[in-house]
């Protein structure tokens, strides 16, 4: 089964970009396909590369870097909630590009489930 | 892409006090304009989104009100309200700045089930 | 469709809106969702009624981190990710209330 992820808000403030990384994880193995993962409202935060945590923390960053990496999904950054919020090209982690919501509204007609995390 | 799907977006979000009610709005304009089947609903708090006489200029944000009177032309048709929100918070229909479709719980949680994909924000 | 609630229901009314309004189907409590699947507070009566007519289940590594895993309703289901997985392919259409 092929799924799409939207994730609203910014690692570290919630559980939401840990519950949605560990669902892909698990959809993966399970043997779905995870076709992409749409960061919307805060959840822009989830790309910047600048974002260095403690080393006994998790690097929620570079997790989904990784994930999108082994799995070729398509981390997708709105443009206009991440221009808001200062993310552009010049500070995107591996893995993500930035574009416009378009790209939500057709994950959810070309997938067959789109599962929503947030706040 | 010419399949067309059921999206409907569940509001229960007051407007200004977060930022989701705006983004949910942008969202349903472009889901409009990809051609697709298309509903809102207004539950809890989210009914206040559609509060007649919204002031904004004493927060300095903008009045995104408006846009909801606009979604007709986008096509954008089905507005429905659910019935307890609106009595909890002492509102009626002439509260409201647009006309909807006012629905009871289970009403509103039939048609969730016949829905392809539920946005919330 | 499947029901996903976030919020502890002490605090916050997603789980009690959701319940108004699923007729049937299936509820997952996520995240701080979690205490929704716990004895002794005082939703469990709103929770067990709703047993009914909805299947609950809840995702057991929010509930082991929250410490509360010995304290689960008789009949709320326990699910991995993967389990959060397979609830989300096998119904038609989801929905999280948040």
């Amino acid at each position: 089964m092929k799924f799409g992820i939207v994730v609203n808000e910014g690692p570290y403030q919630h559980q939401a970009s840990d519950t949605a990384y560990l669902f892909c994880k698990a959809a993966i193995e399970r043997g779905h396909e995870v076709w992409r993962v749409f960061f919307y409202h805060d959840g822009v935060n989830n790309a910047t590369r600048l974002t260095e945590p403690p080393q006994d923390d998790r690097h929620i960053v570079n997790r989904w870097s990784k994930l999108a990496e082994e799995h070729k999904i398509d981390l997708v950054v709105c443009v206009a909630a991440a221009l808001r919020r200062g993310i552009r090209d010049e500070n995107l982690a591996q893995g993500f590009r930035i574009s416009g919501l378009g790209q939500l509204v057709e994950a959810g007609i070309q997938t067959d489930r789109l599962v929503v995390f947030g706040d | 892409m010419s399949e067309v799907k059921k999206f409907m977006f569940v509001n229960r979000k007051a407007p200004y006090g977060t930022i989701y009610a705006l983004e949910s709005l942008e969202v349903v304009l472009i889901t409009a304009a990809f051609d697709q089947d298309v509903s809102l609903a207004f539950l809890d708090d989210g009914v206040y989104q559609l509060k007649k006489s919204q002031q904004t200029k004493g927060i300095e944000t903008k009045n995104f009100s408006p846009t909801y009177r606009a979604l007709e032309g986008y096509d954008v048709e089905k507005l429905y309200v659910e019935k307890e929100s609106l009595e909890a918070r002492g509102l009626t229909e002439e509260d409201l700045l647009v006309d909807v479709t006012v629905l009871s719980s289970k009403e509103m949680g039939a048609l969730m089930d016949e829905q392809d994909v539920v946005l919330s924000f | 469709m499947l029901h996903i609630i976030n919020k502890s229901p002490l605090g916050n009314n997603s789980l009690d809106s959701c319940l108004r309004a699923a007729g049937s189907g299936d509820i997952l409590l996520i995240e701080d969702a979690v205490y929704a699947a716990t004895k002794g507070n005082s939703m469990e009566g709103r929770v067990r009624e709703a047993m009914s007519r909805l299947k609950i289940y809840v995702l057991l590594p929010d509930l082991e981190a929250r410490g509360l895993a010995d304290r689960i309703i008789e009949g709320v289901s326990k699910v991995e990710y993967g389990g959060f997985v397979d609830l989300v392919a096998a119904n038609k259409n989801c929905q999280s209330w948040l």
